[in-house]
C-alpha cells in the first residue's frame, strides 16, 4: 500500500523545475519610522499540481505571502519565481478566490462567472463561453441556482459561485484566503470535498490559507506553518501523505493523523504562541 | 410597494393597508393650513389666509381654470408650468450628464480631485440669484442665461455624488478587475457604473429638488415669456399677494412630484441591479 503510494507521489516532478519559486523572498511596509518587515528569507518550491496549505496566527502574513504569488504585492527583497520568470502584476494564470468572495452582487450567480471568462478568453465563440460558464455551475452543484443574483443566495453558495469563477478561466495556480472560514461547518466539509473532487480533476496547483489544521490535513500535500510576525518566515513545512483520494473516516484511523496533528498543535501553541493574543 | 392581488382589489382591504400611509398626511397638512388661516383671522400675520386663494377672484380664476391660454403672458398656471419644466429639463440633462462625466473623472484621478475639489466646494455655496447677473454678461442672452442658472444649481450634488461613488468602489471588485486583467472598457460598463450606480442616482435626486428650485431665479431674467417664476416675479411687482402664494404652491407641488419620480426611480434601479 505504502509502495503504491509513494511511487505515485513527486518523484517525477522533484526533477522537473518547480512551477513557483520562492528566493530568500522578504516583504517591508514603508512605515514613517521606517520600513516594516512582515516577511523575511522565505524559502519554498512548489510543484505544478501541488496542493499547499498556510497555516499560521493571525497577522503573520500570511495573506501577504499568497498576495506575493497573485501580484498584489511585491517583495522588497528576494525573489517569486512563476514558470521560471519573477511575478510583475497580477494575472489570470494565478486565479485569486478572496476573502470576501468578491462577487459582482447586481449579476447573476451565472454573469459573475461569465464575466471572468469573457474577460479572459473574449476571443472564445459565445456558445462555448455559455458551456463553459454552465460546466463549471454544475462541477459546484449550482446549476439550479445560475440565475439567481448574488444578493438573493447564502454564503456557501456566494462561495461556490467564486471557486467556479476562478476555475472556469483555467488558472495554473489558485489561491484561496481562508475560503470556508466564514462558513457553516456542514456547507465547509461538503465544500472541502468537493474543491478535493475539482482539484483532482483539473490538476492546478493550489495555494490555500487555512486557521483549520483538520482542514489542512484533509486537504493538502505539504502544510507551510509560519512563524509570528514581524519578519515572519516559514517555520516547518509538513508532508501530508495520505494516499488520495482522501476520505475523512481513512485519515482519521490512520496513526499519522494525531502525529501530524499533534506536531502542528504543537508549533502552533508551544513554540510558536501567539503571545499578544489575550 | 405592498403588495396587492392585481385581480381584484378590495377596497376595505386596501384601506386598512394604506389607512396609515394616507391619513396622518391629512392630518398634518389640514392643521398647517388651520393655523396658517387662524394666524391670519386673529392678526398675527399680515399675510392673508388660504382660504383668500378662493374669496380673491384672481386666483379662484387661476385655481379654476388651469390650462386657459388667452395668448401672450395670459395662461392657465399649468402651462406656466410646463414652459418652466422644459426649461429645468434642458438644464438638468446638461447637469447630469455634465456631473457625471466630470465626477467619474474626479472620481478616479485623486490629482484631479485635490485641483479641482475646493473649487467644486467654493462654487457649490453660491446662490441660484447670484448666478444671475453674471450668467446675463456670459450669455448676453435670456433663454441660456436661465438654463445657466439651473445648471450650475444642480450639478454640484451630481458631480459630488458620482465621484464619491466612484471612490467608494470596494477594493475587492478593483482586484477582480486587476486580476482578470480586465480592459478599462469592461471595468467601465461591468464593474464601475454599476457599482457607482446608486450614488449617482442619490445626487440625481437631491439635484432635481435644486434644478427647480432655481426657476424662480432662473425666471427673473426672462420677462416677457410664460414660466411659473416669472409668474411669481410679475405678482410681486404688482404686489399680488394671493398670486404669489398661488405660485408658491404650484412650485411646492411640482417638486413633491419630481422628487416622488426620482425616488421611484431610484428604487427601481436599486432593486434592478
Amino acid at each position: 500500500m505504502t509502495a503504491t503510494l509513494s511511487a505515485d507521489q513527486p518523484s517525477s516532478a522533484a526533477l522537473a523545475p518547480p512551477l513557483l519559486r520562492f528566493e530568500a523572498m522578504g516583504l517591508a511596509y514603508p512605515t514613517p519610522q521606517g520600513p516594516y518587515p512582515v516577511l523575511e528569507g522565505v524559502n519554498l518550491e512548489v510543484q505544478a499540481g501541488e496542493f499547499i496549505c498556510v497555516i499560521g496566527h493571525s497577522g503573520c502574513g500570511k495573506s501577504t505571502l499568497l498576495n506575493t504569488v497573485s501580484g498584489f504585492a511585491k517583495p522588497s527583497s528576494g525573489r517569486v519565481l512563476f514558470n521560471g520568470a519573477p511575478i510583475q502584476r497580477p494575472g489570470p494564470d494565478r486565479m485569486v478566490v478572496f476573502q470576501g468572495y468578491a462577487l459582482l452582487p447586481w449579476l447573476t450567480a451565472y454573469d459573475n462567472v461569465y464575466l471572468g471568462i469573457d474577460a479572459v478568453k473574449p476571443e472564445l465563440p459565445e456558445r462555448q463561453k455559455r458551456e463553459i460558464v454552465m460546466e463549471h455551475l454544475e462541477l459546484v452543484g449550482l446549476t439550479a441556482a445560475a440565475e439567481k443574483t448574488i444578493t438573493q443566495i447564502s454564503g456557501g453558495m456566494k462561495q461556490r459561485v467564486a471557486i467556479a469563477r476562478a476555475l472556469a478561466i483555467r488558472p495554473e495556480v489558485l489561491i484561496l484566503d481562508e475560503p470556508f472560514g466564514a462558513l457553516d461547518a456542514i456547507t465547509k466539509e461538503e465544500l472541502q470535498e468537493e474543491l478535493l473532487k475539482i482539484w483532482n480533476t483539473q490538476k492546478c496547483t493550489v495555494l490555500m490559507i487555512t486557521h483549520d489544521i483538520d482542514e489542512a490535513l484533509f486537504l493538502a500535500d505539504r502544510l507551510v506553518m509560519m512563524t509570528n510576525g514581524p519578519a515572519a518566515g516559514i517555520g516547518e513545512v509538513l508532508t501530508i501523505d495520505f494516499p488520495r483520494p482522501r476520505s475523512r473516516e481513512d485519515i482519521m484511523e490512520d496513526p499519522r493523523y494525531y502525529e501530524l496533528r499533534n506536531q502542528a498543535l504543537d508549533f502552533l501553541y508551544n513554540r510558536f504562541a501567539h503571545d499578544d493574543d489575550a | 410597494m405592498t403588495p396587492v392581488p392585481s385581480s381584484k382589489i378590495n377596497p376595505a382591504n386596501w384601506w386598512k393597508q394604506n389607512r396609515k400611509a394616507i391619513l396622518p398626511p391629512i392630518f398634518g397638512i389640514g392643521g398647517f393650513l388651520l393655523f396658517w388661516q387662524l394666524s391670519s383671522s386673529l392678526g398675527l400675520t399680515k399675510l392673508e389666509g388660504p382660504l383668500s386663494l378662493w374669496t380673491d377672484e384672481r386666483t379662484r380664476e387661476l385655481l379654476l381654470y388651469p390650462f386657459f391660454d388667452n395668448g401672450g403672458l395670459d395662461k392657465g398656471l399649468f402651462l406656466h408650468t410646463m414652459s418652466s419644466l422644459s426649461r429645468v429639463a434642458i438644464g438638468y440633462s446638461l447637469a447630469a450628464v455634465i456631473g457625471i462625466g466630470i465626477g467619474i473623472a474626479v472620481g478616479l484621478n485623486k490629482g484631479l480631485n485635490r485641483a479641482f475639489d475646493p473649487l467644486f466646494q467654493f462654487l457649490r455655496m453660491v446662490a441660484p440669484l447670484a448666478w444671475v447677473p453674471i450668467a446675463l454678461v456670459m450669455f448676453q442672452q435670456n433663454q441660456p442665461a436661465a438654463i445657466f442658472v439651473i445648471f450650475i444649481t444642480s450639478i454640484w450634488p451630481i458631480l459630488i455624488n458620482t465621484a464619491e461613488g466612484v471612490r467608494q468602489i470596494p477594493q475587492d471588485y478593483r482586484n477582480v478587475a486587476l486580476v482578470l486583467q480586465m480592459s478599462n472598457r469592461r471595468f467601465f460598463t461591468k464593474i464601475l457604473i454599476p457599482s457607482t450606480l446608486p450614488y449617482i442616482f442619490t445626487g440625481l435626486r437631491i439635484s432635481i429638488g435644486l434644478a427647480w428650485l432655481a426657476i424662480i431665479a432662473a425666471e427673473i431674467v426672462m420677462p416677457g415669456t410664460p414660466g411659473i417664476g416669472y409668474f411669481i416675479w410679475d405678482a410681486n411687482q404688482n404686489g399680488y399677494v394671493s398670486e404669489i402664494v398661488l405660485g408658491v404652491i404650484w412650485i411646492g407641488a411640482i417638486g413633491l412630484i419630481l422628487d416622488r419620480l426620482m425616488a421611484w426611480l431610484q428604487t427601481r434601479i436599486a432593486s434592478g441591479r
